[in-house]
């Protein structure tokens, strides 16, 4: 079989980052609709922090480097969508795609995005650990698994050495190092890079980028969200003294039962 | 037909969060009718694999080669499609952890298989495979139905509780055939912070703010998570100011942590850090403010300077423990 991805040569190495829309951090989240749906009025949108400020950065670092030739940033979404796109191009990027669908399904959206990922022969496909509003963390690996190349995840540093790639990531209760060939998924978290902060050069240099609209391929999704809840409030707090922390001890032991 | 549950262990243990997943699947098999079948990828004792049983599982399905005793996500697919294609099986649990991240979103897109990242609830099956999900970073919980034939669920570990019960797993060895792709991951390096507690997966967290003025203070935090085995966590500021490493950093944009109880000294609450929390199942907040907006979400509370109040919390958790031993 011909490989895919087999076009790679140093410095023109072609990376495609995958961006994310979401509520801005400090969000409260609102239901309507008999908890049916998110109320979205006056929500203010941001790029998924894990993808603009460790993926996107990483890709432009390897831009800069000399390393990476090309970065193309990836979103699926309505064209509302296309003034968050326009916030990550500010950073950086030669051009964007933004797949023209609502997606609320990890394998819709991984199966839109492998897709147009098959049509161009990336060598290196970079994502944020997670999405911080259905944090599912599934898209990069599942991504992976429609162009059967490997997956690193939660990636906390990245050097390129010709074809392969050097990965430091995160394990339990410590950090490995992991060596792959290229083309590979990285999910990104700290450490990867240093975010950054758009200059007036790059707000303006977005206005004019490439931004092309693609037509999603045909794919049904297989989950659905049927309800929403809010978290139930505590009940009440008790307060302690500062000077009798026995009296808390002992809480936690009788009554959280804890200790 | 079984349900089929990815074990996981380490230096020959089985990980208390898989007895976790396997107890789960053996709730589904019951209610479904049908038997829960764990796999084991690795080297692992006779008799821990067999003590699975004690968790309900009808069978070890084990793949014993020792490449597999690390993480090589292709691997790990090959052979669960290939557990789930023999047993036919049409349910598949892993753990919401580092591991089970890497693997169930890849079997999930082999099999076009609906997915719920990181499950809190068992399915509901009377309105179809129904499953409760934190979104928002746990600002919200989603009910999530899983819609195609075949389902991948990820549990949240610490999230429901062990039974254990009497029975003996059989051991079968599964027969997988690897390509050389699926170790295309070389292991270079591992390094693991000795004594660590992994944040993720405690029971008890003592977690830090810029309420403990700077990084020569954390020496009495550390003390108290000493005393009560607790791991450590901060607050987003600590970590980007370089008083923490970060992987200690929770919250909306850090790690999400559901302990038994979390105690958070000098951080004030800021909506993002409360999301990553707000799973917590005691949340103490000692806070000079009175103020501070931690408070609200809080069940014990205690207003006083954090340099003060922590060795006096430590001083009493001694003096519990040795009461208590």
């Amino acid at each position: 079989m011909v490989s895919l991805f087999g076009r790679f040569r140093g410095g023109y190495m072609k990376i495609l980052v995958c961006i994310s829309q979401v509520p801005d951090t400090s969000t409260k989240i609102v239901l309507k609709d008999d908890n049916t749906a998110i109320n979205n009025q006056g929500t203010t949108y941001i790029v998924n922090p894990y993808d603009e400020w460790y993926a996107l950065v990483c890709a432009l670092e390897l831009k800069e480097s000399g390393t990476a030739s090309d970065i193309h940033l990836i979103t699926v979404g309505k064209a509302d969508v296309e003034p968050v796109i326009r916030k990550a191009l500010a950073l950086g990027g030669d051009e964007a795609i933004r797949i023209d669908a609502d997606s609320n399904d990890p394998f819709q959206t991984a199966t839109y995005i492998a897709e147009y990922a098959k049509s161009v022969s990336y060598d290196l496909i970079l994502c944020g650990k997670e999405s911080i509003d259905y944090n599912n963390g599934a898209v990069g690996a599942m991504l992976a698994g429609l162009l059967d190349i490997d997956y690193i995840g939660f990636a906390t540093d990245i050097q390129i050495n010709g074809s392969s790639v050097i990965v430091k990531r995160e394990i339990e209760g410590g950090e490995e190092t992991d060596a792959c060939s290229l083309p590979v998924v990285i999910a990104c978290q700290k450490g990867v890079a240093e975010a950054r902060i758009p200059n007036m050069r790059g707000i303006m240099a977005a206005r004019t980028r490439p931004l092309k609209a693609v037509t999603p391929v045909a794919v049904d999704p297989v989950t659905e969200i049927l309800a929403y809840e809010l978290p139930p409030a505590k009940a009440g707090i008790k307060l302690i003294e500062a000077d009798n922390m026995d009296e808390l001890v002992a809480l936690l032991h009788t009554e959280a039962k804890v200790l | 037909m079984s349900v089929i549950v990815l074990v996981e262990h380490t230096e020959g243990s089985i990980k208390k969060k898989s007895l976790e997943a396997v107890q789960y699947a053996t709730s589904i098999a019951q209610k479904t009718g049908t038997t829960v079948s764990a796999i084991v990828l690795g080297t692992l004792p006779n008799d821990e694999m067999e003590n699975l049983g004690q968790y309900g599982a009808h069978k070890v399905l084990n793949v014993p080669d020792a490449r597999l005793n690390e993480l090589h996500p292709r691997a790990y697919t090959t052979a669960l499609l290939t557990a789930a294609q023999q047993e036919a099986s049409k349910i598949i649990i892993m753990l919401h952890d580092i591991n089970g991240r890497a693997v169930a979103p890849r079997v999930a897109g082999k099999l076009k298989a609906g997915l719920v990242a990181g499950a809190l609830s068992y399915p509901d099956l009377d309105k179809g495979f129904v499953i409760k999900k934190a979104v928002f970073s746990g600002k919200a919980f989603a009910h999530v139905n899983i819609t195609s034939d075949v389902k991948v669920i990820t549990l949240i570990p610490n999230t429901f509780q062990l039974n254990k019960g009497e029975g003996k797993a059989s051991i079968e060895k599964l027969d997988v055939n690897f390509s050389d792709n699926d170790f295309g991951i070389t292991v270079k390096e591992v390094n693991k912070i000795k004594g660590e507690i992994p944040l993720a997966d405690a029971q008890l967290v003592v977690s830090g703010g810029r309420g403990l003025k700077g990084p020569e203070n954390w020496g009495i935090l550390e003390d108290l998570a000493k005393e009560l085995g607790a791991a450590t966590a901060c607050s987003r500021p600590v970590a980007d100011a370089h008083w923490r490493p970060h992987h200690e950093h929770v919250g909306q944009t850090g790690g999400t942590v559901r302990p038994d109880l979390y105690i958070a000294v000098g951080i004030s609450g800021a909506i993002q850090h409360l999301a990553g929390v707000n799973g917590s199942k005691n949340i103490v907040v000692i806070n000079k403010d009175p103020e501070a907006p931690f408070f609200k979400a809080a069940n014990y509370g205690v207003v006083g300077d954090a340099l003060e109040v922590l060795p006096k919390l430590t001083e009493a958790v001694k003096k519990f423990r040795q009461n208590h031993k």
